[in-house]
This record gives structure tokens, C-alpha cells and sequence, in this order.
């Protein structure tokens, strides 16, 4: 078969180094276009970050982010399964709450932040509190989904074989939910993490968000764009992995 | 008042109950936060004294830009996308991930290099706001149906014609759910900057309030903003979802 | 009005005189072809699905002025690339095509008119909108425009349903729409490609002697691919039957029937013999498609998601 190699053709992984080739190369023309006070270059970034990475403090501060948004996700994933499976099943209260949820998007959620400060005072619990306000509402919206949407045939199955509730829950209704609950979960990481991340910009004295702050007060340069690198590689990263995850999920069609 | 909405708004006032009978019975201390009622009589008096007008003018003014922006450049964008399949493919692995990652840690980078005024403000509600009109409007000009486009030349309509009178309003419930995406993005762009680090605006003066332990500005500024979001972001949805339902496919 | 003849092989582009032959405004001889295609084929290059597709031809073809020629064939013979080919929606990879002696390639030419299988109504208009749209490039004054549009809507039976929106409509309904959109622009040649497919057998039937009344009022020339064999051999002057990929005409068939008829065609002797005749060509082709594994370049392609 003769196939010529079209654009489509590219293959997903030669599209990435291709972005972030494209990326960095623009990173570079900015850099000399802006000169040294105006940007950090990648090479001298790349470096200060290395030398970051292993300061004492950093890993103290990195401590600080990764335990307040692990505690955070994993309220998230907890109460966000749990809702959600409660609005799918329950028609009345999924139909009220569901377009209330869906609004929530589009509040600046950070402008909530100073009552979860008063009401849980500073520290740990009002970043997690944070993030969980972030992460919870897509798990609760994509888990509702997930049930509503089970195709009646599927139910209609696990009836003609005499199931019983629990075993279709457990044989049939679960695993079909599973691909779009995995999407909720994958978007409720991406959020939490951003939750986490603002509180920490917002009113901490640790943490990565923290570390990004206190640049500009010093007006380090080096700093803001090395960390500000760090939270984005890590999250692109992430994402992508579950990105992945998710479309092979939906693929091997359950 | 359908029964839902009925429901929703039972729900909303028994909650608001629930807080005004805590508040009342001082399980909430009023440094926490003061009855929902008086939280009310503060929001009122403070848009009657006109104290917030100037943040209230600049803030607005600077989501009406940052959308503005993000609009005009996401529909460029993704028209310029549609005819380019390798730049579009190219990009894909970014738009997918997007979202994921923490726009605003981009905010005291944008501070430094450009100094604490509007402009990092504007760039990062621009940002949160242009790949969701890209993303939309490029779902939405995916599936204009191909007979639609043939129609058009049977018809013989020139490419803008076509353009603008068969590919626009087909693909018109997809472009403006994009747009209703980046209305929400630039105000949660722009307040969000007032509130980490600025020097006006309604973001701003909330963190002043909660920096002095002003809860009679404070709850009202947050009052204000939820309404605003609400509102804008149902007035929104209601066209798209006319648009949609009227196409009816 | 001349009795039915009994059908017989005709060799392609056949020279005989329609049954009746209808004066036209151009008194041009009733012999003339509307359309001619010559040499006919086309090749779709290859690409990273599959290898090059040769999807039809060579195809030689006239389409008498005034007539009605149906196609039929068995599924990714190639039909409507045929259909679009005529129309200049696609251009042929190898021989000529000319509409009124001027040739055709990538453009519509005026006085072309074409109905989709898929419903083509804009659904962001109203009904009288849509149809109005079809006069959009013509110069015509506003009272004309409007009068046409009714008469149109008339025709199709939609004139209640002026104001209303397509997404209100039923499918037969839309592609009433359709074909008064086409109709307004009074064109000289109506091409149809599966209109009826997506409709139900009843609405079918119904919708062939709407067409014949339409093509009896205004005299156009129509070419209507069909893969039901009965609405072919009902409603058609001639019949080609097209073979399996690549497509080529294997056999017209004429059926004789008189200008002014209507589906009780269907009760005449020979509209068995004629239908017969063409399952008898057509079983062969459709065997050879049936054990094809690879898919025809979707002669239906990313619209058939909006069948409504």
C-alpha cells in the first residue's frame, strides 16, 4: 500500500518534541529579543533550576505543596465519587443540583478563599479546603454523568440475566462508568492542583506559591521563571500521562 | 417557576436560612462572618456610597478587554487552524492540555517582566480565555455538515458569502458556548490577578478588606462578584442553549 | 399520449426521441443533449487510508433535454460521484463533461439545481427564509423574489409552514424544503441523489408523484439516483444501471411510460418486466460489492452522521 507521510500521518509523540521544540525555540528569540533583565534564557532557567532543586528550603517548600494537594485530592476523589454517585442515582436531586454545580465553574473561586481563611484560619487546612473546592465539583460532575448516562440497553442486559442490584452495579453498571469517571478524575487532579497552588499564591508562607511571591518581591527573575517552569512542566506532564490514560480508557470501548 | 427551579431555589434559601440561624445563634462568630442579612444591608449601602465605583469601572473594563481580546484572536486563530491540519496537529497536545496547567503561576512571572500595572492582568485572562474560543470554535467548524458547504456552491455563494452566511451561523452554537467559556475566563483572570497581587480593582479591594478585617466590605465585594458571575454566565448559556435547541439535530 | 412500449436494451446515449416530446421556450431540436459526459471517470489519489481508488468510469452519457433519467446501482458503485460530477461539485479525473455545450469542472454552473440525500435546510432559518436564500444571487426585485417563494412553497405543499423552523418539520417535510429551495431558482437541470432515501416507504411513494408533477410543470431536465428499483423504474424516462466499482453504465433501460403519469404506472404489465430486467442486471453487481471487505470512499462521508 503506497502511503505518503501527510501531516496527519505524524505520529503523537513527533507532534510533542515538535511543540516543545517550537516552544523553547520561541522562549529563546523572546529572550534575545527582551535581553537579560527583561527574560530569563532556557539554558541559564534550566541551570538555576537545578541548582534550586537542591537547596534545603526548596524541598521543604515542595513538601508543603505535594502534601496539602495530595490531602486535597484526595478529598476530592473521595467526596466527588461519592456525591456524584448519589445525584446519578437519585433523579430528583441530580436534576436540582447539577446546573448549580455546573455554574460554580464560572465563579472566581478565589475570591472565596478569605472565608475558608477565616473559618479555618491559616495553614494547611484552608489550602486543602481550597483545593477541594477546586477539584470535587468535576469528580461529582463527571461521576453523575457517568451514571446517567449508562446506556439503557446495558441495564435493560443485567435484567434479561437476573441480576441482582448489587451485581449490576458491580458487573455492569461500574465498569461502564469507569472511562468517564477516569475523565473526571484526571480533569479533578488538574484543578486541585491549581486550587492548591493559588491559595499558596494567595496567603502562605510555604510552598511553591509561596516561592513564585516572594520572587517578585526580590524581583528574582531567575526564581519566578524557574518555578513557574517546574509547576508547568509537572502539571503538562501529568496530564498528558492521564490524557493518555483516558483516551486508551474510552478506546477499548467498555 | 418550573418545579425544578423551584427546587434549586428552595435549596438556596434554606441554605442562606441555615446560615442566618447559625450566625444569630453565634455558632458562626461574627468575626467569621456577620448574618446574612447583614451581610445584605452592607452590600446595598456600599453600592449606594458609590465607594466602589472606580474598582468596580476597572475591573469591568479590563474583562470587557481581556475577553475582547481572547474573542477576536481565539476566532482568528481557529479559522487560521481549520485550513492549517499540520499546524493544527501540531498544537493539539497543547490544547488538550491546557486547562491542566496553572495559568495563573504565570502571573508574578508576567509581574516582573512587565511591572505590577494592567498588562499582566489582561495577559493572563487572555490566556485562560483564547484556547477555549479556539478549542469551541473549532469543534463548532468541524461539524458544519459537509451537505451544507455543497449546498452553498450549488447555490453558487462566493467564499466570504459562504462564509459568513452558512459556515458562521451553523457553526454559531459552538462559537458561542466558546465565547460564554471566555467571558467566565476573563473575569476569573482579571479578579483573580486583583486578588494575588495588584494595585485596584474589585479583586483587589476584597484582599484590602480581608487584610483589615473589614467583613462589612469584605462579604458584600464577594456578594457582588458571585452575582455578576452568575448572571452573565446564565444569561449566556440560555442563548447558546436557544441556539442549540433551535438547530435541533 | 403513445402507449407504453415494451422495454428493450438500449445501447448508451441513445438517440431515440423521448416518448413525448415537449416544445421547449429554446426551440432547440428535442434530439439535443442538456448534458453530456464523455470519457467519464474519475480516480481518487491515494492517500494514507488507502491506495489510489479507481471509483468510475469510463462513462459516456447524454441526458436528453426535458427528460428524466434515473441511475440505479448497487452501494459505492460510484453513483454520486457521478451525480456530482454533473453538477461540478467534484471534477472528473479523466473525459469531458459540458452542460448546454459548455464545459463543466469545479464550479456549479447556472441553472443547475441539486437535492441531497442529507437534510440541507438551514436550520437557523424559517422555512420561507430558506427557500428565499435559494434567489439570493439573482437580480431580482424584492415582489418577484416573493412570489416566486410562495409559488414555490405552493408547489411543495408547505405554504402553512412558512414561518415555522426546520427543527419543527418532519424529514419529508425539510426535504420538501430543500427541493423548493432548488425549484426557486428555476433550474434546467434537477439533480436528486437519494432525496427519498432517509424517508419512509409510505412518504416515498408519495414524494415520487410529487416529483413528476414537478418535473411535468416546469419542463427541466431531471437525473435522479435512486437505489430503490421500483421508484426508478416508476418514475424514469430511462434507466441506467450503473455496475460495481469502478462504475460504468452497464445497460439502459427505456420505459416508454408517457409524459403524464403518476405512480399507477405501477399497475401496468410492463413496470414488472422493467423492474425485473434491472434486478436481473443489478443482483450480479450487487454480489460483487457484497463480498468487498474495503469501504467505498463514503459516498455519504461525514454528513451521515446528520441523517435526520
Amino acid at each position: 500500500m503506497q502511503t505518503e507521510k501527510s501531516p496527519s500521518r505524524r505520529g503523537g509523540a513527533v507532534n510533542l518534541i515538535l511543540l516543545i521544540f517550537a516552544l523553547v525555540a520561541l522562549w529563546q528569540v523572546l529572550y534575545w529579543v527582551a535581553g537579560e533583565s527583561g527574560l530569563a534564557s532556557p539554558l541559564n532557567t534550566i541551570r538555576y533550576t537545578a541548582a534550586l532543586v537542591r537547596r534545603d528550603d526548596f524541598a521543604a517548600h515542595l513538601y508543603d505543596t505535594l502534601s496539602a494537594f495530595g490531602i486535597a485530592l484526595a478529598i476530592s476523589v473521595v467526596m466527588g465519587l461519592l456525591v456524584g454517585f448519589w445525584l446519578g442515582f437519585d433523579r430528583l436531586s441530580g436534576d436540582v443540583f447539577e446546573p448549580m454545580f455546573l455554574s460554580l465553574y464560572a465563579i472566581p473561586k478565589l475570591t472565596l478563599y478569605p472565608i475558608l481563611l477565616l473559618a479555618f484560619g491559616l495553614g494547611l487546612p484552608a489550602k486543602v479546603a481550597f483545593g477541594v473546592l477546586h477539584g470535587v465539583i468535576p469528580v461529582i460532575l463527571f461521576t453523575f454523568g457517568a451514571v446517567r448516562n449508562t446506556r439503557p440497553i446495558l441495564i435493560k442486559t443485567g435484567r434479561v440475566m437476573k441480576l441482582s442490584k448489587s451485581q449490576m452495579v458491580r458487573w455492569i453498571l461500574f465498569p461502564a462508568a469507569i472511562p468517564e469517571i477516569f475523565t473526571g478524575l484526571r480533569v479533578g487532579f488538574s484543578l486541585t492542583l491549581i486550587g492548591t497552588l493559588l491559595a499558596e499564591m494567595f496567603a502562605s508562607q510555604r510552598g511553591l506559591g509561596y516561592l513564585l511571591m516572594t520572587a517578585i518581591g526580590l524581583h528574582n527573575l531567575q526564581q519566578v521563571t524557574a518555578v513557574t517552569l517546574l509547576i508547568v512542566v509537572f502539571a503538562a506532564a501529568v496530564s498528558s500521562a492521564l490524557l493518555w490514560l483516558d483516551r486508551r480508557l474510552h478506546f477499548t470501548g467498555r | 417557576m418550573t418545579r425544578l427551579r423551584l427546587y434549586r431555589f428552595a435549596v438556596i434559601a434554606g441554605a442562606i436560612a441555615l446560615l442566618e440561624i447559625l450566625c444569630l445563634a453565634r455558632v458562626i462568630d461574627p468575626i467569621t462572618m456577620q448574618a446574612p442579612h447583614l451581610v445584605l444591608r452592607d452590600f446595598l449601602r456600599l453600592l449606594a456610597s458609590g465607594r466602589m465605583n472606580a474598582a468596580i469601572v476597572k475591573t469591568m473594563a479590563n474583562t470587557v478587554l481581556a475577553f475582547g481580546l481572547a474573542a477576536a484572536a481565539g476566532l482568528l486563530l481557529a479559522v487560521l487552524l481549520q485550513r492549517r491540519r499540520a499546524l493544527r496537529m501540531t498544537l493539539d497536545p497543547l490544547f488538550a492540555t491546557y486547562y491542566a496547567v496553572p495559568v495563573f503561576a504565570f502571573y508574578p512571572f508576567f509581574i516582573v517582566v512587565f511591572g505590577l500595572g494592567d498588562l499582566p492582568q489582561i495577559l493572563i485572562a487572555f490566556m485562560l480565555g483564547v484556547v477555549a474560543v479556539i478549542v469551541n470554535t473549532l469543534n463548532g467548524l468541524d461539524r458544519v455538515p459537509a451537505v451544507l458547504l455543497k449546498t452553498a456552491r450549488v447555490l453558487r455563494l462566493g467564499p466570504v458569502e459562504t462564509a459568513l452566511r452558512v459556515t458562521l451561523p451553523a457553526a454559531a452554537p459552538h462559537i458561542v458556548g466558546g465565547l460564554k467559556l471566555a467571558v467566565a475566563y476573563a473575569f476569573i483572570g482579571i479578579i483573580g490577578s486583583e486578588f494575588i497581587l495588584s494595585r485596584g480593582g474589585i479583586g483587589y479591594e476584597i484582599n484590602f478588606a480581608y487584610n483589615n478585617f473589614d467583613n462589612a466590605v469584605m462579604y458584600p465585594l464577594i456578594l457582588l462578584i458571585l452575582l455578576a458571575s452568575v448572571a452573565f454566565n446564565s444569561l449566556l448559556s440560555r442563548w447558546e442553549r436557544t441556539l442549540h435547541a433551535r438547530r435541533g439535530r | 399520449m403513445s402507449a407504453g412500449a415494451p422495454a428493450s436494451a438500449q445501447p448508451p446515449a441513445s438517440a431515440q426521441p423521448p416518448a413525448s416530446a415537449e416544445p421547449s421556450a429554446s426551440a432547440e431540436p428535442p434530439v439535443t443533449a442538456q448534458a453530456s459526459l464523455r470519457n467519464v471517470g474519475k480516480t481518487f489519489a491515494a492517500s494514507r487510508e488507502r491506495s489510489a481508488l479507481h471509483a468510475l468510469g469510463p462513462i459516456d452519457l447524454d441526458l436528453k433535454q426535458g427528460e428524466f433519467f434515473a441511475v440505479v446501482g448497487p452501494s459505492g458503485c460510484g453513483k454520486s460521484t457521478l451525480l456530482e460530477i454533473i453538477a461540478g461539485l467534484t471534477a472528473a479525473t479523466e473525459g469531458s463533461v459540458e452542460f448546454e455545450g459548455k464545459p463543466v469542472r469545479s464550479d456549479v454552473p447556472e441553472g443547475v439545481g441539486v437535492v441531497f440525500q442529507e437534510d440541507a435546510s438551514f436550520p437557523w432559518l424559517t422555512v420561507e427564509d430558506n427557500v428565499a436564500f435559494g434567489l439570493r444571487r439573482t437580480a431580482l426585485s424584492g415582489g418577484e423574489r416573493e412570489r416566486r417563494v410562495r409559488d414555490a412553497l405552493g408547489i411543495v405543499g408547505l405554504s402553512d409552514f412558512a414561518g415555522s423552523y426546520p427543527a419543527q418539520l418532519s424529514g419529508g417535510m425539510r426535504q420538501r424544503v430543500c427541493i423548493a429551495r432548488t425549484l426557486v431558482t428555476q433550474p434546467r437541470l434537477i439533480l436528486l441523489d437519494e432525496p427519498f432515501g432517509a424517508l419512509d416507504q409510505q412518504t416515498r411513494l408519495l414524494m415520487g408523484d410529487e416529483v413528476l408533477r414537478l418535473w411535468r410543470e416546469t419542463s427541466a431536465t431531471v437525473f435522479l439516483i435512486t437505489h430503490a428499483l421500483d421508484e426508478a423504474a416508476m418514475l424514469a424516462d430511462r434507466i441506467g444501471v450503473m455496475s460495481a466499482r469502478p462504475g460504468r453504465l452497464k445497460d439502459v433501460v427505456q420505459t416508454g411510460w408517457p409524459r403524464d403519469r403518476d405512480s399507477r404506472v405501477v399497475e401496468r404489465p410492463e413496470f414488472g418486466a422493467i423492474t425485473a430486467r434491472l434486478w436481473h442486471q443489478l443482483r450480479e453487481e450487487s454480489l460483487k460489492t457484497l463480498g468487498r471487505v474495503d469501504a467505498a470512499p463514503s459516498e455519504r462521508s461525514a454528513a451521515a452522521v446528520h441523517v435526520s
